[in-house]
């Protein structure tokens, strides 16, 4: 999977904006409806239909894009994009051509592993525009009927385009990853892969150093990719196909035979296959949407949206850092399972006073319950204020690790409060003097043992605590060390 | 005076104080349709029994002296590109010959909402494309002045049912001339309204940027009647301007003080029809007879008005068109024929072992746009298309669009210029009196060139209008057009009000045999 090679990604990422309707017409956009039950004469394209802009897209559009660290010009417009399809009925798409909502910003990545050094990937642009509806074709072309299914179609999305700025495919993936925290952080897409509310073509090609300077091989265009492994994987395979086909034939972009082509991500045999396309897909003769005027926006409109921006993810990352001690690792863990998550962190750590031992808890204990039980961390039967004092049991040795994650399981299980689970079972805190009581007698029983600790043999104290937890379960066996140590240094 | 020879005006007067009934009327202009239609052809078609069921309710509704819309059981024809719920709008195309829409226009419901009788749909150049009516897919209409002559177009059955006195009102569209025009061919009024004073939405677009429906009649209070009702901004056109509707009716009477009109110079030069320009000066000397003042001025872009058109036009065009493929609704292509076609032309090449012929070879899905097209669209329409298609193509699109969309600005700059120095241009609607059928089929450049005084309205947005003011020599009705900035319908309105107290032209009618 590696080449000598500079490996140049650019990624194109269409996400559909959570509204409610259309983005120009009032039909739904809820997904999974019967075919063809969620169109109007709008958006099936039919004569004297006029387009109205929804607002909210634009609001979320712009919330993306602010977000993205873009600039909002003040003044953008629409555009028609003109092909034949038949899941196109208008025959054209409203998109935004020239003058897009917004354009020249970044988004920073980074990689907790450190597998590459944190980079900021350009944002060429983000603009508005319609989806197209879905065609099912039938197997064998030409003889069955191919369906068409318009619910879909006029659904709004924001269409935005990286600069090649990735040079690996594992930044490919951690842009998409961050991308879709960021948007689902935002509330401005639900981005859900199968559902196609986020999808991805990747460009990429090579760079070669030659001795005749630098040179640029084809560049392919993947389509097909229906997760962000699968895009992982197909821009692997793209590199290794490119970099052999570099040796092979030493073909060059804009060379003989050297014009960027189109491939398609096989899941199954985890190969790329061309595509073929479609001759006069170049020109879509674009011109202004005479149907709607263009759209003025405001410093004061910019100022509200970014007021509503909330905190993001990066920020969210370096407050825990600083707030709760927490290595940037456990961060990105915390912060990529979603708001939610995080402020259920944030309660438990403040309750317990200790941000590392609620990081562990949260990510070891709780992430594995709500993984187990597919349910999201609202749903987790223990509220971060009544999780604390068991933690807080755990780390003043009252409770052992082991005990106290014993413990949570039964809190879950029952879902019933610290005290009550811990008499359920049988799980009484031992104090200091019973212990005490208890090694004494402990250690005067094993004379042996005491003997080998006078000696230096630290790890004959094992003993000691097996049979400490024989006769007692609930005491803490760190504390029986610790205290049969300093009682046989006093004899 | 008869039913049918009253305006609208004067109906209305005549149903509020119980002098007729809305069934009467109906039943006159149906009387006089049965009479005249099969020889001039206005309409597409008539709807008898719901024009005279409506009447009825209107006129039960009157009785019991419920409320009444404003056009109280008046009847108004309709061009047939207004999209009305259920019922066949074709636009003049074999493209929509069956096509019924699931909702009305903008325009339509406000009709309905006012009481109107919408007694039929009017012919019309196929997709609003032409300036003669010979465009139709479904026969050409004959000028009721002279039946060897068009009425002029693309509104030129609206035209014709208003001069065969078949209705009092009539709905068309205007987008580079097509109201204005047949009505001064046809000897009535008609106005193209302020792009944004009336509502598109249900309109079946030709060219989004330039179209706007207008109204036309038999007096400038006709048009103050009609316009009133289809005013206003609409939620469902963006485009369109929500600004209040003046009472244009209640305004009409009062003549303009101090009223300055300007000609412009360039309108008078080579290929004016003499005749055209001595009735349109004449009408000049009638308005200082009434205390305007008339002076020259220079529209220095205006002779680009027509090249500027034809290219913004069909490129508009092109696109809008392009949803008429036989996917989803409208005419398809006989899928049968086409894949035994298909098969048989396969066959063929492969035969001949033409390998390469064989890849190019249609799959059935563009096949299926392509016999579709060429069987649902008319020669002129898919002229337009092509001509759309070409100058929006990458590497023209500089040369051709954006240049015309520099020469639009700079029109319509040219008339803001006019417009600080004068209150209305006074000029030709056309450069001749309507021409005789065929005379221009195989002249399409020649039948561009009709447009050389209306598309320039079109191109700025403003207001515009159409008012008779002679007839030829040979009998046939000239037009003189007022030009008035946007949202100055009520100047354009009590201009030609008072050039109608002066003048009797408007009450013109042809002899109908
Ligand atoms: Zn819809």
């Amino acid at each position: 999977m590696s080449t000598p090679h500079k490996v140049v990604i650019g990624l194109e990422v269409h996400v559909q904006l959570d509204t409610r309707t259309k983005l120009f017409c009032s039909c739904s956009t809820q997904f999974g409806a019967p075919p063809n039950t969620q169109t109007c004469p709008l958006c099936i394209g039919m004569p004297g239909t006029l387009p109205v802009m929804n607002r909210r897209a634009l609001e979320l559009g712009m919330k993306a894009a602010l977000a993205l660290n873009c600039e909002i010009p003040r003044f953008t417009k629409w555009d028609r994009k003109n092909y034949y399809y038949p899941d196109l009925p208008k025959g054209y798409q409203i998109s935004q051509f020239d003058l897009p909502m917004s354009c020249d910003g970044y988004l920073p990545i980074s990689d907790a592993k450190g597998r590459f050094e944190p980079k900021r990937v350009g944002i060429i642009r983000a603009h508005l525009e319609e989806d197209a509806g879905k065609s099912m074709h039938a197997e064998a072309a030409g003889k069955a009927d191919s369906r068409i299914d318009l619910n879909r179609c006029g659904t709004p999305l924001l269409e935005i385009v990286s600069e090649p700025d990735m040079r690996s495919a594992e930044e490919a993936k951690a842009f998409l990853t961050e991308l879709k925290l960021l948007l689902v952080y935002l509330g401005v897409s639900d981005c859900n892969m199968q559902e196609g509310s986020l999808r991805v073509d990747a460009n990429i090609n090579l760079h070669v150093d030659t001795s005749e300077g630098t040179k640029a091989t084809p560049i392919v265009e993947v389509k097909n990719m229906n997760s962000f492994r699968a895009v992982e994987r197909a821009l692997a395979y793209e590199i290794v196909r490119q970099t052999e086909a570099w040796e092979e034939t030493h073909t060059e972009l804009g060379g003989p035979g050297g014009f960027k082509t189109t491939r398609g991500w096989d899941e199954s045999a985890q190969v790329t296959r061309p595509q073929r396309t479609k001759e006069e897909s170049s020109d879509y003769r674009y011109f202004p949407e005479p149907d709607l005027v263009p759209v003025t926006v405001t410093e004061d409109q910019i100022e509200q949206s970014r007021q509503s921006l909330g905190e993001l993810p990066a920020a969210l990352r370096t407050r825990l850092e600083a707030t709760y001690e927490i290595t940037p690792y456990d961060s990105d863990v915390l912060v990529n399972q979603g708001r939610a998550l995080v402020d259920y962190y944030i309660e438990l750590a403040e309750a317990c006073g200790d941000g590392k031992q609620a990081a562990n808890w949260v990510q070891q204990d709780v992430l594995r319950t709500l993984n187990e039980r597919q349910i999201p961390v609202e749903q987790f039967p223990v509220s971060a204020a009544a999780l604390a004092p068991l933690l807080e049991k755990v780390r003043c040795g009252k409770l052992d690790a082991n005990r106290g994650r014993e413990v949570l399981a039964g809190m879950v299980e029952l879902g019933r409060g610290l005290e009550d689970v811990m008499r359920e079972m049988g799980i009484a805190e031992v104090d200091d003097s019973a212990l005490e009581t208890l090694c004494r007698e402990l250690l005067e029983a094993n004379p042996k043992i005491v003997a080998d600790l006078k000696a230096g043999k630290q790890k004959a104290v094992g003993g000691l605590i097996g049979q400490a937890k024989k006769q007692n379960p609930n005491v803490n066996p760190g504390k029986v060390r610790q205290l049969c140590l300093e009682l046989v240094e006093k004899m | 005076m008869s039913l049918i020879e009253s305006t609208a005006t004067e109906l209305l007067g005549q149903l509020q104080s119980g002098r007729t009934t809305a069934v009467e009327i109906a039943a006159a202009c149906l009387k006089q349709i049965d009479r005249h239609d099969a020889k001039i052809k206005a309409f597409l078609r008539v709807d008898r029994d719901g024009a005279l069921a409506r009447a009825a309710e209107i006129d039960a509704r009157r009785k019991a002296g419920k409320p009444v819309g404003r056009l109280g059981g008046l009847p108004v024809a309709v061009k047939d590109l207004l999209c009305t719920k259920g019922q066949r709008t074709t636009c003049g195309s074999r493209m929509l010959e069956n096509f019924r829409p699931p909702y009305d226009a903008t325009v339509i419901a406000k009709l309905r909402a006012a009481d109107a009788v919408l007694i039929g749909r009017t012919n019309m150049d196929e997709f609003a494309m032409g300036g003669s009516n010979e465009n139709s897919a479904f026969g050409l209409t004959h000028n009721p002045w002279d039946l060897t002559r068009i009425p002029g177009g693309s509104s030129g059955g609206a035209a014709a049912s208003l001069a065969a006195s078949m209705v009092p009102l009539s709905v068309g569209s205007d987008t580079g001339g097509s109201v204005r025009q047949p009505a001064g061919f046809c000897g009535v009024l008609g106005m193209k309204p302020t792009y944004g004073r009336v509502s598109r939405y249900g309109l079946v677009a030709f060219a989004s940027s330039l179209d706007q429906i207008g109204p036309l009649g038999r007096s400038a209070e006709d048009i103050a009647l009609l316009l009133e009702v289809i005013a206003g901004g609409d939620p469902l056109d963006s485009t369109s301007v929500d600004r209040p509707v003046p009472k244009y009716t209640e305004s009409i009477a009062r003549p303009l003080e101090n009223l300055r009109i300007g000609l412009v110079r360039e309108h008078f030069g080579e290929g004016l029809d003499a005749e055209v320009e001595a009735a349109v000066r004449e009408a000049t000397r009638v308005y200082q007879s009434l205390g305007a003042t008339v002076s020259e001025l220079s529209m220095p872009h205006g002779k680009y008005a027509v090249a500027t058109y034809y290219i913004i036009a069909p490129c508009e065009a092109s696109s809008n068109l392009a949803r008429y493929d036989g996917a989803h609704y409208g005419h398809r292509t006989d899928e049968k024929a086409m894949a035994v076609e298909l098969a048989a032309q396969r066959k063929a090449l492969q035969q001949t072992g033409d390998s390469r012929k064989l890849e190019a070879l249609d799959n059935p899905l563009i096949r299926m746009y392509r016999r579709t097209r060429a069987e649902g669209f008319g020669a002129e329409v898919k002229r337009r298309i092509m001509i759309g298609t070409y100058a929006l193509s990458a590497g023209y699109y500089d040369a051709y669009y954006l240049k015309a969309l520099k020469v639009r600005r700079l029109i319509r700059q040219d008339y803001d210029r006019a417009f600080e120095q004068v209150d209305l241009i006074a000029g030709p609607v056309a450069p001749t009196p309507a021409f005789e059928i065929g005379e221009k089929v195989d002249d399409p450049l020649a039948m561009y060139l009709l447009d050389l005084y209306t598309a320039s309205a079109n191109l700025a947005g403003i207001a515009g209008m159409s008012i008779p003011c002679g007839l030829s020599t040979g009998g046939l009705p000239i037009g003189l057009q007022l030009q008035a900035p946007p949202f100055e319908e009520e100047r354009l309105l009590r201009a030609a009000h008072m050039f109608q107290q002066a003048t009797d032209w408007h009450t013109r009618r042809p002899e109908l045999s």
